[in-house]
């Protein structure tokens, strides 16, 4: 509207006054010049528009499409196989695996990082507390760094032969004979799955301050006031307020652990065995790893598209969580 | 020895001082301290890691060999660095994910400057529908599409190509920054373009000139994390380099490094060190900005 009126102003004065005919010149006038005037705002969208159409939008329409045929990436796809890459999908026990394992790295980011994550972020929110600027910094330290150097790292210190994880734990008679963390089916997930927590926890803390930020300071003070204890004062009033804000964390949360790919291969490749193995390095393995057998497009198109919906569906179960929220927030 | 005194001390004078503020902070503040009895051993155990890349980047490959456990070098050398640098190959992986990280950060900054100013200025036609679809892509899990991405991109010609990372890593539209410069421009007051077109500037102009520099925190936020992001990445310029060894970013050089000699310890540490020391030191300087940055996305 406000736009409007400017360009009105601005526009042929000379039009003003006069029949219906000249209003109907001059309406079409305004609408030219406003039209005009957007033009350069659509201009502005053009870069915008061609990379979501050909970067966002089109992949997943041809994720769809790749998935029907029985495609090696040579040439365009020709060879139309129907459903049977999803049904080649949904029937092999090694997709279900990195399914599940998929699951788990996110289980384990809701279900252990986020709380473990708050009980940090209330213990470092504390005022008296020297020091807890740098605490915050070291512990939130692994984040900024590289996911698959570390990996790598982790793979060093945790090695059964000479890593000093091991050798120390054997010279100081903790155990008898070295761990293999990385290389033993029974370990290897767990092993992963802690790197992961310690990758990401930092980001989770930093959320759960900035939530504690918004606590009121005089509720604080009216709870010291009626004498309650800390673990009081906590249950009773920190938790109440962080409510809503902790759906939009767990929301977070949740996109963020549905990506250890750079972890998973960096390090174990999914072995041993495929006891690590999730659903972004299975796609990887089908679609582009050069030791494994030849690409297979179309298959991996199907299994991504298959999880790509599953995932799609456990966030829009939170979003009517959300919605609540921002309807709250509204009134 | 004479630690065990003091609070026995504090402890006998307690009732006295119950309901005076002072004491209870004491109380309190002495409370804080036994935090760090926890939090000093967990957060050396928590960047262990970090401490054992810098000190292992600098022990020679005899000492790594035989379990070098301690945390100082026994005898100091930089023949790690070299070897990394010149003979693994780390120093054109280092300019490839400098030129990388720019590469991304300058399309992102592009892309979502211009949107966010067409979006957030003026209130054009269906301006409402564009902001719908952007915020419903926001929900849509990203990560399994690499496939499609690829294919485009190989298309274009530009596989095996550094452009090609470029364009797969920043093409996928990054809605956050979209947001953050709309909301940005929205709030910018109406009378600045006004005084500008009066002057007979024109749009590109008022963008150019006066929009785009007053957005500088704007432009900070979105390159920090964008250039973070891109210099951490991996699964794309993996994909886009494995038919050229010599485009490799750092990641994705130290992954080949690991797989192809696994014994190297001391020399893989230096790599380690090469790749984590740029992106830390941004880190550091920048930290606030990119702590607050995070910390928007909770509160909006």
């Amino acid at each position: 509207m406000n736009v409007a009126e400017v360009t009105d102003a601005s526009g042929r004065t000379a039009a003003a006054g006069g029949g219906p005919a000249r209003r109907k010149a001059r309406k079409a006038e305004k609408l030219r010049t406003r039209m005009r005037k957007h033009a350069w705002h659509y201009v502005f969208l053009v870069p915008m528009t061609v990379l979501f159409l050909s970067f966002t939008l089109w992949p997943m329409v041809a994720s769809w499409w790749y998935s029907l045929y029985d495609w090696g990436g040579i040439g365009p796809p020709s060879e139309w196989v129907g459903f049977g890459n999803y049904q080649e999908v949904l029937s092999s026990p090694a997709f279900w695996n990195a399914f599940r394992i998929s699951l788990i790295f996110s289980a384990v980011a809701i279900f252990v990082q986020l709380p473990l994550a708050l009980v940090m972020a209330v213990i470092l929110n504390n005022p008296r507390l020297r020091g807890r600027n740098l605490y915050r910094l070291l512990i939130f330290l692994p984040v900024v760094t590289t996911t698959a150097v570390v990996g790598i790292v982790f793979a060093m210190i945790l090695d059964p032969a000479g890593g000093i994880v091991n050798e120390v734990m054997s010279r100081s008679g903790l155990i008898d004979e070295p761990i293999n963390f990385l290389g033993s089916e029974s370990t290897a997930l767990p092993t992963l799955l802690g790197i992961d927590l310690w990758k990401g926890f930092g980001i989770t803390m930093v959320y759960w301050l900035a939530a504690l930020q918004t606590v009121p300071s005089e509720l604080y003070e009216a709870a010291r006031v009626d004498g309650a204890s800390a673990r009081q004062t906590l249950l009773r009033v920190t938790i109440p307020v962080l409510a809503p804000l902790a759906i939009v964390i767990l929301l977070l949360t949740f996109q963020t652990s549905m990506a250890p790919f750079d972890l998973v291969q960096a390090t174990t490749q999914g072995g041993p065995n495929f006891s690590t193995d999730v659903m972004s390095t299975y796609i990887y393995r089908y679609a582009f790893d050069p030791s494994f057998s030849a690409s297979r497009y179309g298959f991996a198109s199907a299994a991504g598209v298959v999880f790509g919906i599953f995932m799609l569906i456990l966030t829009l179960m939170q979003a009517p969580l959300l919605r609540k929220r921002y309807e709250r927030r509204g009134k | 020895m004479s630690a065990p005194v003091i609070p026995g001390n504090s402890e006998r004078e307690a009732p006295v001082r119950r309901s005076d503020r002072a004491g209870e902070s004491v109380a309190l503040r002495h409370r804080a301290k036994l935090w760090h009895v926890l939090l000093i051993p967990l957060c050396l155990v928590w960047v262990y890691p970090f401490i054992w890349v810098a000190t292992s980047a600098f022990k020679s490959q005899r000492e790594m060999f035989l379990g070098g456990i301690g945390l100082i070098p026994e005898e100091f050398t930089l023949d790690n660095i070299t070897r990394a640098w010149d003979t693994a190959g780390f120093a054109s992986y280092t300019i490839n994910t400098v030129v990388f990280s720019l590469g991304v950060v300058a399309v992102v900054l592009f892309v979502s400057a211009t949107a966010g100013y067409a979006l957030g200025r003026g209130d054009i036609p269906g301006k409402k529908i564009i902001v719908g679809i952007l915020i419903a892509t926001m929900f849509i899990p990203d990560g399994y599409t690499i496939i499609p991405v690829f294919v485009l991109v190989d298309s274009l010609g530009l596989n095996n190509n550094l452009t090609g990372a470029v364009l797969a890593a920043a093409g996928p539209v990054h809605v956050v920054p979209i947001l953050l410069f709309m909301g940005y421009f929205a709030g910018l007051p109406q009378d600045l373009e006004e005084a500008a077109r009066m002057d007979g500037a024109g749009f590109l102009r008022i963008f150019w000139r006066i929009m785009l520099p007053l957005a500088q925190p704007v432009i900070g936020t979105v390159a920090l994390f964008r250039f973070i992001g891109a210099w951490n990445a991996f699964l794309v310029p993996l994909v886009f380099t494995l038919g050229r060894p010599d485009l490799r970013t750092l990641g994705v050089g130290m992954y080949s490094f690991f797989g192809s000699d696994t014994t190297d310890w001391a020399g893989l540490a230096a790599g380690a060190l090469i790749s984590l020391i740029p992106v830390i030191v941004v880190f550091l300087l920048l930290q606030r900005t990119f702590i607050e940055g995070m910390a928007g996305a909770v509160k909006s």
